[in-house]
């Protein structure tokens, strides 16, 4: 394995700290066989510099904590190998997200927001009863629920969406997806003009401009394009209904 | 301290994973207010990264016909070995079902049976009854008689996590993410909340609470390689031990999952073997069915990864960088089966490892997976030692588990757990009062406030947190690992003691302002060595096997001096624990003969 030393340009800043202005700080690396940027950030937190703020928890690609900007491209930092990198590796924070500090994010906040506004949660009159069987789905309808739950929420498609980066109330691919999860699922009893009330606005399905860049960095490889059209159809199809 | 940063709540639930917001929605549906606390945004929190299931005896599947709770206690009492409290285990196994149907009023998108004939990896044939079309399903697991562990592909956690999640916001309870309870508030007698640092601005935070519940998960992270996220520091079982006053019981049982991914040990899950998967040596050769011809890869978990161990000890191991590791094959599966059941690992295995699991084989090895022990309650998940503390989930020793926790036994124990104790809480919440004094609130607060002026100023030492952390972990990786002798557990427990007092005497790189992240974690360290010790010292005293504790020195299972459960304590200025052991609680099934692993006559 090639023994390159890599040079990380870290974006730092501190908000609470807003008397020191923003800065580019690098840091050599030496790289090691299989060394992704999960291990490249612990080591320069250990050796270097032990005030750097960044987010991991999982490590494994599962949690949506570590999505940052890795030479300019939205991508969660653990599963980035530094071998399909440049010697010189970039890091910034996402952007539209709030910053906690250098490459640390607010994404939890963020989603939360989105999961209020979009009501999601399984609207239901019927009460649990624990006598009582489950009802019945049909499991491609379970595979197709799962399909869109798969989102972990790492803010990679919201990042790279240039309305959300301009407009601060749209929701990006990740609400409407969410929005989809939910109208497929038949234990959802909301109708369908209760579904256009949350998400038939400029800021659900009709503020995305079309450029995609969501459905090409999602980590999960979501269908995001699919699920806007999906949306988008539904939506019609209730307008010609009124 | 701040007047402005003091909450008062009726429940104070430290950890958001799927126990801990579990519990929120059984308080909140008695009426009663709760705060949960949780050092990451709580979809992030280490419940959704268990793959594989959720074990419930529904019988839905054809591979489950005939299971009942009864099977499943069975089960879970023989892969304890018959360390678990059996009260609690009936407890368990008979509301598991209920538990999981709840999940799926709640929005679990749980895979369902479909009806029709088709032939599974081994070749056999099986037919699936239209009268069970479309209710949920099941996978085979190690060590279960049934298949009973009920999925959503390999995203169980996840969707349980999410959909938990979603009531959590649906019932508006208060969630306050990014804090860190650093230390319990109590008198000795009551437990009245936490002292808590938020981990964005680095503020000091007072939770007063009549009830406060941890459900922090397990400490995976004191070992060098461990599935476990890297929040798994066991934070929870350390607050708790700090007081002097609770214990930890059964820390020495520590699981280790057979297929953690070399080098990079993130979790393969047992659902790759349950779905039929093969474990091969260098020779390609598949040896499980050498030692176990009954359960072959789907013995108990302490079992397969002990044959593993054994197996690259005798020189089969496939040799790496990494050191020797054996390979996990389920090429035969099918992409198809691998790209959608599977899923989550083929990407795993794609992005981690550069390999793509339809093709090639994974290189595996047993990795540490699970914390057995915890927190020690009774069964209504009331800690011992104070009033109005509690645990839940993996943080806590209920104890479910014993010395060995089945594959799916913990995703359900979180919200099974969550659901019972949840209402356990509620009831001696409603009948609580909040009790505390100004001043025993001022001395726990002063007490960390000095501590983080120390750490920032040096006074103490210049020790190095990080490297004290390297070297705790390779004193449990290397001494304290699956094969246990007292010589190397006496060397793990006198190094760790040094480790501990030179814990005691670090100093920051760095100037500790705001929310440092060193100093969080120097915060925490001296705890994560107490535990770490609790469980070398409790394994050295251990001189026998059961379950994940293996002692080469002592290979049997003596239930004569044995059958019984440690319980660890800390008392102020130690530098080891003080043990003490009680009875386990035997209702209906007698010690016997688990038929599987080492001493079992039938492998």
């Amino acid at each position: 394995m090639s023994n390159r030393t890599l040079t990380f340009n870290i974006f730092r800043f501190d908000p609470y700290r807003p008397e020191v202005a923003p800065y580019m700080q690098s840091f050599s690396v030496e790289e090691l066989d299989g060394m992704t940027v999960f291990v490249a950030l612990n080591k320069i937190r250990e050796t270097e510099d032990t005030a750097i703020k960044f987010d991991f928890v999982c490590r494994a690609s599962i949690c949506g904590s570590c999505a940052m900007l890795i030479n300019g491209r939205p991508q969660l930092a653990c599963k980035t190998l530094t071998r399909n990198l440049p010697k010189k590796i970039t890091l910034m924070p996402l952007p539209v997200f709030k910053l906690i500090g250098d490459l640390s994010v607010d994404t939890g906040a963020w989603f939360r927001h989105l999961s209020l506004k979009t009501k999601s949660w399984i609207h239901t009159d019927k009460a649990f009863d624990p006598q009582v069987l489950e009802e019945r789905m049909d499991n491609q309808t379970a595979l197709d629920i799962y399909e869109a739950e798969r989102c972990i929420e790492c803010g990679c498609c919201i990042a790279s969406c240039a309305t959300a980066n301009i407009m601060e109330d749209f929701w990006g691919a990740a609400g409407i997806n969410r929005v989809a999860r939910f109208m497929i699922d038949p234990r959802d009893g909301r109708s369908g003009k209760e579904y256009f009330e949350v998400i038939g606005s400029e800021q659900g399905a009709f503020g995305c401009m079309g450029l995609m860049a969501c459905d090409d960095l999602c980590p999960m490889e979501l269908p995001l394009q699919m699920q806007l059209a999906f949306v988008r159809r539904k939506m019609l199809g209730l307008g010609f209904k009124v | 301290m701040n007047s402005n940063n003091t909450h008062i709540t009726d429940v104070l639930i430290i950890g958001a994973g799927l126990a801990g917001e579990r519990v929120a929605i059984e308080v909140a549906n008695h009426g009663l207010k709760s705060i949960i606390l949780s050092l990451i945004p709580p979809r992030r929190s280490h419940s959704t990264a268990a793959q594989g299931g959720m074990q419930a005896a529904l019988g839905n599947c054809a591979m489950g016909q005939g299971d009942s709770p009864d099977i499943h206690f069975q089960d879970t009492v023989k892969g304890s070995d018959w360390g678990c409290d059996q009260e609690v285990a009936r407890l368990f196994c008979d509301t598991a079902p209920s538990a999981v149907r709840q999940m799926s009023h709640w929005g679990v998108p749980w895979n369902r049976v479909v009806a029709g004939k088709k032939r599974l990896s081994t070749g056999q044939v099986v037919n699936d009854d239209p009268e069970y079309d479309g209710l949920i399903s099941a996978r085979d697991f190690g060590g279960t008689a049934k298949w009973r562990t009920c999925f959503t592909a390999d995203g169980t956690g996840h969707t349980l996590q999410y959909t938990m999640d979603s009531l959590v916001i649906k019932l508006g309870i208060t969630m306050h993410d990014r804090m860190e309870a650093v230390r319990l508030i109590h008198d000795g007698d009551h437990c009245m909340g936490a002292i808590v640092r938020c981990l964005r601005t680095g503020e000091l935070h007072t939770y007063l609470a009549k009830s406060t519940v941890l459900a922090t998960g397990g400490y995976g992270r004191l070992y060098g390689a461990s599935t476990n996220a890297i929040i798994n520091e066991g934070s929870g079982m350390s607050l708790a031990l700090e007081t002097g006053i609770v214990p930890l019981g059964n820390m020495e049982a520590v699981q280790f999952h057979p297929t953690g991914m070399v080098p990079v040990w993130i979790l393969i899950t047992e659902g790759a073997r349950g779905d039929g998967g093969y474990l091969l040596d260098k020779n390609r050769h598949r040896f499980m069915p050498d030692y176990e011809p009954g359960k072959k890869e789907l013995a108990s978990r302490d079992v397969v990864a002990r044959r593993m161990m054994q197996h690259i000890r005798q020189g089969y191991g496939v040799d790496s960088a990494y050191g020797q590791h054996l390979w996990l094959d389920i090429r035969h599966l099918g992409e198809k089966h691998i790209n959608t059941n599977l899923r989550e690992i083929a990407n795993i295995c794609r992005s981690f490892a550069g390999i793509d699991p339809a093709k090639d084989l994974i290189p595996v090895r047993p990795t540490q997976h699970y914390s057995m022990g915890g927190v020690r309650t009774n069964i209504d998940g009331a800690a011992y030692g104070l009033k109005g503390l509690f645990a839940c989930g993996e943080a806590a020793c209920w104890d479910l588990h014993g010395f060995n926790r089945l594959g799916g036994n913990s995703l359900a124990e979180t919200i099974v757990a969550g659901l019972i104790i949840g209402k356990k809480i509620a009831e001696y919440t409603s009948g609580a009062a909040q009790k505390y004094t100004y001043q025993i609130i001022k001395d726990h607060h002063a007490n960390i406030d000095q501590k983080i002026k120390d750490l920032i100023s040096g006074k103490d030492g210049q020790e190095n947190v990080y490297a004290l952390r390297d070297q705790m972990e390779q004193n449990l990786m290397e001494y304290v690992g699956i094969f246990r002798t007292a010589a190397e557990l006496q060397k793990a427990v006198d190094n760790l003691k040094d480790i501990y007092y030179r814990s005691l005497k670090i100093g920051l790189r760095s100037d500790g302002s705001g929310a440092n992240p060193e100093l969080s974690f120097a915060l925490r360290f001296p705890g994560m060595v107490r535990l770490a010790l609790c469980i070398a010292y409790g394994a050295l005293e251990r001189t026998e096997s059961r379950g994940s504790h293996y002692r080469e020195d002592y290979p049997r299972r003596d239930d004569q001096n044995w059958l019984n459960r440690t319980l660890a304590y800390w008392p102020a200025g130690a530098d080891l624990p003080e043990l003490k052991y009680e009875p386990v609680k035997i209702t209906e099934i007698q010690p016997d003969d688990r038929g599987y692993g080492e001493a079992s006559v039938r492998s």
